[in-house]
């Protein structure tokens, strides 16, 4: 199995506190892989040096690929991000906030075109592709900012918590949309309080404290915890 | 009766957040708003707390009319928005501080109170709430809200982005609120937080949906359930969503919720179909519906 992400002993202090603590892990290519952990675990942190926007303080981590240290740029296009706190300009409408970041991540103007009258149809947006995307409800949003993080085909997406806050219906297509691209062959890599959405993931890890302690399959863990759902799990171990 | 709402409806421009709801919430309860982002939430919670005022309909908070009895109902309630709200360049104590001289009472008259709460953040008092970490923030709210002793607490999403460990904790803490007479109306979009509570009221699009105790809310689903599984998750819902006699297919967990459209299914057939569809470790079996089923149907 091809690994597209590889990281070992991955650290991230500020000061003296030392947020991430020498994290090792892996994620095989078109695996959805969720990153579970308490707030303040750290897991925000660790996010950030995977995608290339925080310089970590030692260890070593390859994406897609590329170094963590050296070649941060070729990271950043290689991968898609995705936030629950910013995903999208709320004045721009849904047809330009698509043409924006297909700009931004050089796509020529005749691929943004037809992709996307591609995403439009299948987010069934043709009714609102005018509105500004301020005036949509926080569901949709987060499934176009999803598409969006998309558009460039990269090998690996970062989700951090997409569907905080979204009703349960809504909540269950975006992981339909998550279930797709997967199969087609993109990695995701998923943050989200949801328990049940970490049953969805092939492998979960847990971080406590700045460190991964547990790593496995939902089924496994679940046996291994001798718990009966995720949310055992999470709590029997997530305050260490 | 601690909070009565009778046909309040609100509107902004051309949306209607409000569309007739009524309710009420009896004294001592802790009552659930359980509803998506959008429902209509908070606008009911700003309408109750006096800060927005509806087009039509009647309300009573502690016994006094939102509008009319405006400033008793500010004295007796506490609200914690969505929103963080406290002076982030103002430290942990001076915020509370700051609320207990705002209602006339100090924070050693109602510290037992908020005691089991204020413990967990008292290292840090002297830290600027801005600095604080999201659960700590919470938590600092929550003892804002309560230090006046207030009658009718209100809560909306207090736990929205919260970890599930943090979010426990919370529902231990309102529980403890309501054993020394509070009354309690709290919103959250987490569906197995309404179990927690004694009624709940399902709200999408402006409208309640339904109002039951958590036990019994379930009953009001429709069909009969069942948890299919089998090795490949995608290809299992993309399967059941072509198959004819669906009727909804919703990932739950480790399975899929199932329901058909017939009375007389027959998971025989069903097995059989999925089987030609390549899948494979096929389990058909029958399910309780959750409170989040129950949600899902009804909103449909």
């Amino acid at each position: 199995m091809e690994k597209v992400i590889e990281a070992k002993s991955l650290t991230k202090s500020f000061g003296d506190f030392t947020a991430v603590n020498a994290i090792t892990f892996h994620v095989e290519k078109g695996e959805i892989f969720g990153f579970l952990g308490a707030n303040g675990a750290g897991k925000t942190t660790a996010m950030k040096m995977l995608i290339g926007i925080s310089n970590p303080t030692s260890g070593e981590a390859k994406v897609a690929g590329f170094d963590v240290f050296k070649q941060r740029e070729s990271i950043k296009n290689n991968i898609g991000y995705m936030s629950q706190k910013f995903a999208l300009y709320d004045d721009l409408t849904v047809k330009e906030n698509i043409t924006f970041f297909g700009g931004i991540y050089g796509l020529s103007r005749e691929v943004i075109k037809s992709k996307t009258q591609v995403l439009i149809k299948e987010l069934n947006l043709e009714e609102v592709e005018n509105q500004l995307v301020g005036s949509l409800p926080l569901g949709w949003k987060q499934k176009i900012s999803f598409s969006v993080a998309l558009l460039h085909n990269p090998k690996i997406v970062f989700l951090d918590e997409p569907t905080g806050g979204v009703d349960p219906i809504t909540r269950r297509q975006f992981w339909e949309m998550i279930y797709k691209a997967a199969n087609q062959g993109t990695t995701i890599f998923v943050t989200t309080h949801y328990m049940d959405e970490a049953e969805y993931c092939d492998r979960v890890s847990i971080m406590v404290n700045g460190k991964i302690e547990a790593l496995d399959t939902p089924k496994n863990l679940k046996n291994s915890y001798k718990a009966d759902s995720m949310n055992d799990v999470f709590l029997k171990l997530a305050r260490g | 009766m601690s909070i009565s709402v009778s046909n309040i409806s609100k509107s902004y421009k051309n949306v209607q957040a409000l569309k007739d709801v009524s309710f009420h919430v009896n004294e001592g309860e802790l009552f659930g708003l359980i509803g998506p982002d959008g429902a209509g939430k908070t606008s009911l919670f700003r309408i109750l707390t006096t800060l927005l005022i509806a087009d039509s309909g009647k309300a009573n908070v502690a016994g006094y009319d939102v509008v009319d009895d405006f400033k008793e109902i500010r004295n007796c309630v506490g609200y914690m928005p969505g929103k963080f709200s406290l002076y982030q360049d103002l430290t942990v104590e001076e915020n509370l501080n700051f609320f207990a001289t705002i209602f006339g009472t100090s924070i050693k008259e109602n510290y037992h109170l908020i005691k089991d709460i204020y413990v967990q953040i008292e290292p840090f008092k002297n830290r600027r709430a801005g600095k604080l970490s999201g659960g700590m923030k919470q938590k600092l709210a929550l003892c804002c809200a309560l230090i006046h002793k207030p009658k009718v607490l209100f809560l909306d999403e207090p736990t929205t982005g919260v970890d599930p460990v943090s979010r426990k904790e919370f529902w231990d803490m309102l529980k403890r609120l309501q054993q020394k007479g509070i009354s309690i109306l709290v919103s959250t979009p987490y569906m197995d937080e309404a179990a927690l509570c004694d009624r709940i009221a399902f709200i999408q699009n402006g409208e309640i949906l339904e109002i039951d105790s958590p036990q019994d809310i379930v009953k009001h689903f429709p069909k009969k359930l069942y948890n299919v599984g089998a090795d490949n998750m995608y290809k299992l819902i993309e399967s059941l969503k072509h198959y004819e006699h669906m009727h909804s297919v919703f990932p739950f967990g480790e399975f899929v919720h199932y329901t058909d459209k017939r009375n007389d299914f027959n998971s025989i057939e069903l097995n059989e179909y999925l089987t030609s569809k390549g899948l494979n470790q096929i389990s058909v079996e029958v399910a309780q519906p959750t409170i989040e089923d129950t949600f899902m149907a009804l909103a449909k």
